[in-house]
């Protein structure tokens, strides 16, 4: 029975990596005030371009350097749309959205080793392998967090640096001053747009990784769809995580939870169809939704950035 | 030198036309950077694909096509968005509908004299569709949850639903496997113009813009619904009961998300079977935006995508260029689109620190 | 001037336009070390822009800023922030949902990556201590009075090392006793050198707390004088530009029947607590009910009670004799009930829908604007050129956004839609805030002429004047509750400021 929790556990954290980075990535640029709905987008271009990157290659690693990148183009246009053009959030994040998926769609099959027509589907490269740490792995249920890959691994010293980083620093503190109201962060020296710009990057930056992960680690290869909504189902898990990257552990562990029962059971066979096995994640994101709002009307707390959606401008009367 | 943007003292009007077809060139300009690179040449594949869209009757016929189920589903996102009410559902409502009106047809033509068949099988498609978009906006304005979210996760619920039914208890038992209902009876196809696949839903669609541009701008519920979508405080303060105009005005949009499974199944494929949709009700909301939520503009902007999408068809087949070519030139056409709709409140205004610009008041000692 | 003393903030020349506004033409202005200086004006003359380019949230287009006579360039606040120059907005500059610590230190540029709090507690203990501002380090923003965020603002501008501080209208927040309380702290900081420029449209705050006054006018200083040298008459005058119109034509009251009635009213407000705890009031038609109270006493919750935008938790609202307690806003609306809300263009007004269509937006619902659901534009049009004409609303045309117009003349636009419904009780929620004399007078004229009508007027206000000037009555609320109803003729300054402090009439006489 332990045993099995166990490997319950492993298969959790491996699906809930890619979740998690994105959630940490999207946290940040939610603090500033800018909501990114594109991080579907992102994360299929940072999972086709790292691959093709990796295949071509033969480095892993390369790969996350140019998923990092794509991730920060991606999110510098949404920046420029909505920090300096001001348009809105909503639209911008979706017109990233439909624009990466597409463009990961057309590079997929456009990078094709073979000229014309052949697709980069199917085939094989360079990838994260779990790394199983001697020892630590024996301990039951603890030992799952040791036979992840490194990618997992980097999570540990992440997590809790995101969580200092955003609470106890001074770039911290202005980051969320940003986020809840940005003319007094203005008025007291602290540079929006400068401050919008890079966390909306630096958030970019952490979803391309997690879409990475997909397609290095945790499904190697690439397939179109490989995030089979894993961007939206993170925009749940940052109201869910409370905008707090601590939680955002929480979230994802339940949603690489839901995907490892969603194997076992598809794989154990049972009666449920599995068409409606494998919409337990979209219906659990709803359910979440709905948990997270009626909770949050009736502690009268709202854990949202004041700020988050709005433009900012300065020279207005 | 400083570049500042100043407000206009009036909404411009060449601004709002112009920005929608300058930022159509830009993306031009864009995938042709992209073709380049990417080691095709830009000017022959975008004259494959404007020959592919609009270079005979059959390949206009066929962009039509494409075109009917992106002017009903963009004129469903359209009222939703001017709600501010961020419906990207439209691909499960659509999605839904088909198998609302796959369920009648084949379930009720036994029932149903022949000629009631059809309407049935259109109206099966419009409840389901608004039943979709219904539920989000319940949850939205009774209980404040995150609309997109819903409306969004709602498309892969329903999709993989349909395809549950055509997998599973659906499947047409002489379809040698085939993935895909039994064919409907003839009482519930669609009829087609001549013999191109362009179906009646064309106008469907056309009424339904006009219909909808004179609920907006001439009714008393249109009027209500503007407010609404300009400034919900104001509405509330007006007396206005924002909870049931916006649950309405999304029926209406999912209905019309709906119609357009509706048609796709009974107009084209005249059964339910994979590839229902092919991201219309995403490329829709690419229409709405581009059309400014105008419905008289979607039906225009719907012909344009619609020939994106059979033009990257057709360069795929000519020119073994991957389709989504089509996929990645609407992509890019919000983002001048996002970033020139500043110009239609604002204008550029460049500050050099030694000269400045003349006062627009005078300002004598009085 | 003074000769012997030189300038510690000079400004020469400043000129800032707006598209379509001059909001400064050339103003020059001297602070001198252990001064205050009283900006005097009314809205819009400009004092705002000016204090917004001095801490850099604007740039001039013209002119110069010297500091100890050093020509300054002033980009940004962190600028200003490291000059020593900062500023008390009129709406704070603090995030509500941090702490008094964070507040303070927030974009602070010599703080370490990882703040010590403990030693900046420790050091906004030790000023709070010197210069008598009470307050907890450790509380969050929202929890604190809005006097008590006031004096965070102050003590961050301290903490921050501000030699000059800048103070928009700080009093308009403030019980009058809490004004005094401000008045020590400022003496306090100008014994130990520092100098403050006080924005304000008040003439005995003007005489109390300052050494030199100018006077901003359309945009232009037109007069610097010594306090000592002048009195509110004189002042009154420069800043309006003519003889400020100190009683309008009233007609005695006629009061007729009671039109709107609040028995022992509860609500609460949006974070839950209560705001009103037991209000009873009563209008009789003809009659104008003004409501006094430092802003956030429950005004804003009182005008919701009785229009239906909020909950009533427990009590009665009748309007016309009729019960309408937490009836929809469209049920109160068709009883009667016009609303003039605080906040106007974002409840007032659909900015981004025409002039024509806003002063639609009551009409709408019958003939002639409409049969049968369907709108008859030309009837709307009409209707809008009769109210522009008749309400002197200056639009370029009827199909103009309405956002496009100055708060005056949006004003204007609430005011003939909701008075052209009004059909027998009339809220209006700072009417006049923001607006120069010539819109006030208009907007008091109108309200004067709906009492006269037989409507009852229930009128809140944070200009004791101009409740005086035209009420009936006046009630002080203070935490939800009314101190006491006196009328108008009969009530002091003096007595409705211990009211306003929390005091009962009952207490007081």
């Amino acid at each position: 029975m332990i045993a099995l929790f166990t490997s319950v556990l492993a298969i959790t954290l491996r699906a809930g990596t890619s979740l998690i980075y994105a959630t940490v990535g999207e946290i940040y640029t939610e603090r500033s005030g800018i909501l990114n709905l594109g991080l579907e987008g992102v994360m299929l271009m940072g999972a086709v371009l790292s691959f093709a990157t990796a295949y071509y290659t033969g480095s892993a690693w390369l790969g996350v350097l140019v998923a990092l990148l794509v991730g920060a183009l991606l999110a510098a246009i949404h920046a420029f749309l909505t920090v300096t053009m001001r348009a809105n959030q909503v639209v911008s994040g979706l017109s990233i959205t439909l624009f990466g998926s597409g463009l990961a769609s057309f590079l997929g099959q456009r990078l094709g080793p073979e000229s014309n027509g052949y697709y980069l589907v199917g085939k094989v490269g360079p990838r994260f392998t779990p790394y199983v740490v001697p020892f630590l792995s024996d301990i039951p249920v603890v030992g799952a967090l040791f036979k992840q890959d490194i990618l997992t691994y980097l999570l540990y010293i992440l997590i809790p640096l995101a969580w200092f980083y955003l609470y106890k620093t001074r770039n911290g503190l202005n980051l969320r001053a940003v986020g809840e109201n940005p003319q007094t962060a203005d008025a007291m020296g602290i540079d929006v747009i400068r401050v919008r710009y890079l966390y909306t990057i630096l958030g970019g930056m952490l979803v391309s990784l997690g879409g990475a992960h997909l397609s290095l680690a945790y499904t190697p290869g690439w397939s179109e769809n490989i995030t089979g909504g894993r961007g939206w189902i993170v925009i749940a898990l940052v109201i869910f995580a409370m905008w707090n990257p601590a939680r955002a552990v929480l979230g994802a562990i339940l949603f690489g939870g839901i995907n490892a029962v969603q194997f076992r059971l598809q794989a154990a066979g049972t009666n449920i169809p599995s068409a409606f096995l494998n919409m337990l994640p979209y219906l659990a994101t709803i359910g979440i939704l709905i948990v997270m709002t009626w909770w949050e009307t009736l502690s009268k707390r709202i854990g949202a950035p004041a700020a988050l959606g709005t433009a900012y401008m300065r020279e207005e009367k | 030198m400083q570049f500042i943007f100043e407000k206009r003292q009036s909404v411009s009007r060449q601004a709002i036309i112009l920005v929608p077809i300058i930022s159509f060139l830009v993306s031009l300009l864009l995938g042709a950077i992209l073709l380049a690179v990417s080691g095709a040449n830009p000017l022959l594949t975008y004259a494959a694909m404007g020959k592919g869209a609009f270079g005979s009757w059959r390949n206009i016929s066929e962009t039509l096509v494409k075109a009917i189920p992106l002017m009903l589903t963009g004129l469903g996102v359209s009222i939703a968005f001017r709600m501010r009410f961020w419906n990207i559902g439209a691909e499960g409502q659509l999605t839904l509908g088909g198998v609302a009106a796959a369920w009648a047809a084949l379930s009720l033509a036994d029932v149903l004299p022949a000629w009631m068949l059809l309407p049935t099988v259109i109206l099966f498609g419009m409840l389901a569709g608004a039943l979709w978009a219904g539920v989000p906006a319940a949850l939205k304005v009774l209980m404040g949850v995150d609309e997109t979210l819903t409306t969004l996760m709602l498309n892969y619920v329903a999709i993989l639903f349909s395809k549950h039914l055509y997998y599973g208890p659906w499947r047409d038992p002489e379809g040698f496997g085939f993935p895909g209902t039994a064919p409907f009876p003839e009482a519930a196809w669609l009829p087609r113009l001549g013999h191109t696949r362009a179906h009646w839903g064309l106008l469907f669609a056309v009424v339904l813009a006009i219909v909808l541009w004179l609920v907006l701008n001439r009714t008393r519920w249109g009027f209500e619904l503007r407010i609404i979508g300009e400034n919900k405080r104001a509405a509330r303060y007006l007396g206005i009961n924002i909870a049931r105009n916006v649950i309405l005005a999304l029926a209406v949009s999912g209905a019309l998300s709906g119609l357009a499974g509706a048609c796709e199944v009974a107009g084209i494929s005249r059964r339910l079977q994979q590839g229902l949709s092919i991201g219309y009700g995403y490329t829709a909301i690419i229409v709405a935006w581009m059309a400014q939520l105008n419905p008289l503009a979607v039906l225009l902007v719907a012909i344009l995508m619609g020939g994106l999408l059979v033009g990257g068809d057709q360069v795929q087949m000519m020119m073994g260029l991957p389709a989504a070519v089509g996929l990645v030139l609407q992509g890019m056409i919000l983002f001048p689109m996002l970033a020139g709709s500043l110009f239609t409140e604002y204008r550029l205004r460049i500050i050099r620190p030694e000269k400045t610009p003349p006062a627009l008041v005078t300002t004598e000692e009085a | 001037m003074t000769e012997e003393k030189r300038p510690i903030l000079e400004l020469r020349g400043i000129t800032k336009r707006f598209p379509g506004v001059v909001a400064n033409a050339g103003v020059d202005l001297a602070l001198y070390p252990g001064e205050v200086l009283a900006l005097l004006g009314e809205n819009g003359a400009g004092k705002s822009t000016l204090m917004n380019i001095l801490i850099g949230l604007y740039r001039q287009d013209e002119g110069e800023i010297y500091l100890r006579g050093e020509p300054v360039e002033i980009r940004s606040p962190r600028d200003s922030d490291a000059l020593g120059i900062g500023m008390v907005h009129q709406n704070f500059m603090l995030v509500p949902t941090m702490t008094v610590a964070e507040n303070v230190i927030l974009g602070l540029q010599d703080l370490s990556f990882v703040p010590k709090m403990d030693e900046v507690v420790a050091r906004i203990n030790e000023i709070s201590e010197r210069y008598n501002l009470q307050v907890d380090p450790y509380a969050s923003i929202w929890q604190l009075s809005v006097g008590e965020q006031q004096r965070v603002e102050i003590l961050k501008l301290i903490y921050r090392g501000a030699e000059v501080l800048i103070l928009d209208e700080p009093t308009a927040v403030l019980t009058p006793q809490e004004s005094e309380e401000l008045a020590r702290v400022l003496q306090v900081m100008t014994s130990e050198g520092k100098s403050a420029i006080f924005i304000t449209h008040k003439m005995d705050e003007v005489l109390s707390f300052s050494n030199w006054v100018q006077v901003l006018q359309h945009g232009k200083s037109i007069a610097v004088k010594k306090t000592a040298e002048t009195n509110a008459q004189e002042l009154a005058r420069l800043m309006v530009g003519r003889e400020v119109l100190f009683r309008l034509d009233k007609a005695p009251a006629t009061p007729g029947d009671v039109l709107l009635e609040m028995r022992d009213v509860h609500a609460l407000d949006d974070k839950g607590l209560p705001a009103l705890r037991g209000i009873s009031l009563q209008i009789r038609g003809g009659e104008i009910l003004g409501i006094a109270g430092v802003a956030g006493n429950g005004q804003r919750q009182l005008s919701e009670a009785v229009t239906g935008l909020r909950t009533v938790t427990a009590g009665e609202v009748l309007i016309n004799g009729q019960p309408m307690t937490n009836r929809s806003p469209l049920e109160i609306i068709q009883a009667g009930v016009s609303h003039i809300p605080a906040d106007r263009v974002g409840v007032g007004a659909v900015g981004d829908m025409a002039v024509s269509d806003n002063l639609a937006m009551k009409g709408y619902r019958n003939a002639p604007m409409s049969r049968k659901g369907i709108l008859y534009p030309p009837r709307i049009l009409e209707f809008a050129k009769k109210m522009i004409a008749s309400f002197q609303i200056a639009t370029p045309t009827p199909k103009t956004h309405i956002k496009f117009l100055s708060g005056g003349n949006i004003q204007k636009a609430i005011l003939a839609r909701e008075i052209d419904a009004c059909a027998g009780v009339l809220v209006a929620v700072y009417p006049s805030r923001g607006l120069d004399v010539g819109a006030t007078e208009a907007v008091r004229k109108r309200l004067l002429k709906q009492r006269a009508q037989g409507s009852a007027v229930l009128l809140i206000s944070e200009d004791l004047e101009e409740l005086l000037t035209i009420s009936d009555k006046v009630a002080v609320l203070f935490d939800g509750e009314v101190m006491g109803v006196l009328p108008s003729e009969e009530a002091q300054i003096a007595t409705l400021g211990l009211m306003m402090a929390g005091s009962r009439l009952s207490q007081i006489v």
